[in-house]
This record gives C-alpha cells, structure tokens and sequence, in this order.
C-alpha cells in the first residue's frame, strides 16, 4: 500500500510500525503499519468489531487499563518516542494526546470546573491563568457564546451536543497536540453533529485529530486521510477522497458502497 | 448554518459561470468573425476552445467529488447535476463556435472574404441572445428568464430550415459559389446547434430553481 500524496514530505506525529495486538489470546489487529500526519484529521473506518477504536485507544494507552489487553509486537512511536517504552509516564502521555468519547462525560461539576479541573490537578491556582485558560478553550470549542454567562452551571443541564463540545474543551486545557476521537457524534442530532464537525475542521489548524467514525459520510466531510479496517487488518489507507471516489482495494469499495456482508 | 465546505460549492458555480462567459464569447467571436470577415475574431474563436475544455473538465471533477465527499441534498445536489450537464452544454457550444470558425476560415482563404452574411446574421443575433439570457438567468436566478428562452428556439430552427431551401435553391445558379454555399449551409446549422444548447441551460436553471 503506498504512502498519500498529500503533505507527504512532512515528518508524521504518530509512526505505527508492525503493530499487533490482542486481548488475551484474541488477537485484534495485525501487523498495522501506517503514519499519522501532523495537522490533518485522520478518520478510521471499518465494521463493528474490526479493531479501529481499539487502534485508537492505543495512542494514548487507554487499553492499558484492560487487563487482558497486550501488545504482541511492533511498536507505535509519538513524536519519535515509543509510547510504550518502560521509562514512559501514561499520565504526560494522555496530557499530550487528548480523548473525546463516543458519549459525552463531563464532570458533575460546573462548566467552569470542567474545563479548569486539568490544570488545578496539574497544580495551577492562579485564577486569572485559570479565567483565561477556560475562555480559551471554550473559544477553541465554539461554545464561548453559548456559555459565557452561566459559567457556573453545572454542566450536567447542558445540551448532549454542548456536552460534547463542553469534553472536547476540556480535552483542549491540558494543551495536548494530538486529540482522538471515537464516535463523537454517535449519539449528537444532525445539527450538533454539523457543529463538532465544524469544530474539528477548525481545531485541525491546531491540532492533530484521529477520528473513528461508523458514519462515512462524515468521514468524507470532515478528514483529509481515510483508513479502512476489516478484522483486525488495515486493509487501504488514502487520502480521503482516494478512498472514497477510487479505493484501490475492492474490500474498500465494498464497504464504502454498502456491498458488505 | 453555513458548513465550511459550502464555499466549494459556491466555487463550482462560479466557475459554471465563468464558463458561461467563455461560451458567450466564443460564439460572438466565431459568428463576428462571420458576419464581418474577421479572420482576428476567428482566431480568438479558436484560443478560447481550450480553456473552455479545461473548465468542462474541472467542473465535472469538482462535482463528482463534492457528491462523494459532502453527502449533498435537495438545490445543492440540483446544482451540482446542472453544473455537470449546463457545462457539458457550453462545452458544445464552444465546439459549435469552433466549427463556425474554421468554415468561416476556409471561406475567407478561398474568396478573401463572405459575401452573403443576410441570412445568418438575423438568426445568430436571436441564438446568441438566448445564450446570453440563459447565463443571465443562471447568475440572477431568474426562473422567468429561463422561461422566455425555451419557445424562442422554435424561431432559430424555422430560420435554420429557411436558410438551408434558400441556399439549396440557388445552388443551380453561379455554381462557382456552391462550396461557400455549402460552409454557410453548416454555419447556419451550428447557429441551430448554439440555440438547442440554450434552451438546454435555460431548462437545466428552470430545473435548478424549481425542482422540476
């Protein structure tokens, strides 16, 4: 499978090299091999149970908190690091690579705590930096308006759309490079899903995002680079549009147009 | 709301009207150059072919993928479709204003220049302003517009027809004349051709701006 043209002179943030992986004596991906490009929204697709949210939460070791999972071999590299050398701290690793879920989670506290509760763990008091840092982040979240006076309501009474809008500023405050994204819209209307998606496409300025999603369409909107998974196998990895008007691979092309299964 | 990729739509229809400019001017060029023995005016009928062929190209591309990548609905997948098949359209347009061209290019080589523009120029001057009015109605979003232009191809084909006896009747006198004849015979019939591909845009903006 050949490298994407685009940007494909730049160094890529995330390098994953003969990757496997299982979950006991399951294995759930096999031998991934693909780079991670800075700046670029990046979108796993692929079928229920073909490994590309498991792919994903490998980035920031999320899996780690699952006793059976293991890493089998290969090595996924961040930066030039290898995340999961021994000598790696797994808390700076998560500050350095945000997370979005697929149902929204903010704290039961307020919207205000919400976004400043990374940095208070971190140890930061002063309430001007923390002030400037939570408008910040609503602003980068596009939800500054909607909320700036009722900051100190609990986030809870918010909308599921400005809840998830609300996790992804949270995300934001611990100024992490890459930001991960599993399913954010699964459970957001049509017009809070064109909102997060609105959103990423600004945060990319910023940001690197690694996106799955089930819907492709939304894939097509939002991410410049497209893979597709199927049983633990990355099966083509494109630029989007590659993938999506011309996929070289015909398990692609069956399951972008519906054929599978 | 408006989405962050709804400029590449505004960008397709643009350039659709960019190519309907292109169009317009072609025809003028190939038919002025008719009408006033203006070998200059060919000329400048033959440069703009390419670039009209470029734009077909890209516009067909840019929809496709907008189609694929942005899932659209409802007057943006209308515009779309129109762009295809309207571009499609000027891109003959531009094919018919090259063929006046060259014919007209031949007559001018051969005789220095086109004795007989009567009975083109009244039918040109109805054919091109129906390509004008369907480009305009396409930028103002005149459905009325639109309208008007569909019955006045009827008056471009009748004059076609008439052009094609008259010039098919003289045939047996100054035979000399015969293969100007004949050129003009094909001009007159690409003049047709120009009026056809109006009334298809004029219809493809109906469409677009009505649904139906």
């Amino acid at each position: 499978m050949s490298e994407p043209e685009k940007n494909a002179s730049l160094k890529p943030v995330i390098e994953i090299r003969d990757f496997d992986f299982a979950y006991g004596t399951s294995q759930a991906l096999y031998q991934i091999n693909m780079d991670i490009h800075e700046k670029e929204v990046t979108a796993f697709i692929g079928p229920s149970g073909c490994g590309k949210s498991t792919f994903l939460r490998c980035f920031n070791r999320m899996n780690d908190l699952i006793d059976i999972a293991r890493i089998i071999g290969g090595s996924i590299q961040i930066d030039g690091t290898d995340i999961y050398d021994d000598e790696v701290d797994v808390i700076e690793l998560r500050k350095h690579v945000g997370m979005v879920f697929q149902k929204s989670n903010p704290f039961p506290k307020s919207i205000y705590e919400n976004i400043a509760y990374g940095l208070r763990i971190q140890g930061v008091k002063n309430k001007k930096v923390l002030d400037e840092v939570v408008e910040d982040c609503l602003r980068s979240a596009a939800l500054w308006d909607e909320v700036k006076d009722r900051l100190n309501d609990s986030a809870l009474g918010m909308s599921g759309g400005q809840q998830q809008r609300l996790c992804i500023a949270r995300a934001l405050a611990v100024k992490p490079k890459i930001l991960l994204m599993d399913e954010p819209c699964s459970a957001l209307d049509p017009i809070a899903t064109a909102k997060v998606e609105e959103l990423i496409h600004e945060l990319k300025k910023e940001y690197t995002i690694v996106i799955v999603t089930h819907n492709m369409q939304q894939a097509g909107r939002v991410s410049d680079r497209t893979a597709f998974f199927y049983l633990g196998k990355l099966i083509e990895y494109d630029l989007t549009e590659n993938i999506f008007m011309n996929p070289s691979d015909p398990q692609t092309e069956a399951y972008i147009s519906g054929r599978f299964g | 709301m408006n989405r962050y990729f709804h400029n590449e739509l505004e960008d397709i229809r643009s350039k659709l009207i960019l190519m309907g400019e292109k169009a317009n001017q072609v025809g003028l060029m190939a038919v002025e150059g008719f009408l006033q023995s203006d070998l200059e005016k060919t000329e400048v009928a033959f440069s703009l072919d390419d670039t009209i062929d470029a734009l077909e190209v890209e516009i067909d591309r840019d929809a496709v993928r907008y189609i694929t990548l942005r899932a659209p609905v409802s007057s943006d997948v209308r515009l779309l479709f129109v762009a295809i098949k309207a571009s499609h359209d000027l891109e003959r347009v531009a094919d018919e204003a090259h063929s006046i061209a060259k014919k007209t290019r031949k007559i001018l080589t051969r005789n220095g220049r086109v004795d007989d523009t009567a009975l083109i120029e009244p039918m040109s001057n109805i054919a091109l302003d129906m390509m004008r009015e369907a480009i305009t109605s396409l930028v103002e979003e005149d459905v009325e517009k639109a309208r008007a232009i569909i019955s006045r191809d009827k008056e471009v084909d009748r004059m076609n027809l008439e052009n094609f006896e008259s010039l098919s009747a003289s045939m047996s006198k100054e035979a000399e004349l015969n293969s100007c004849r004949v050129e003009t015979i094909l001009i007159s019939k690409s003049i047709e051709r120009i009026g056809d591909h109006a009334k298809n845009l004029a219809g493809e903006v109906i469409y677009l701006l009505t649904g139906e």
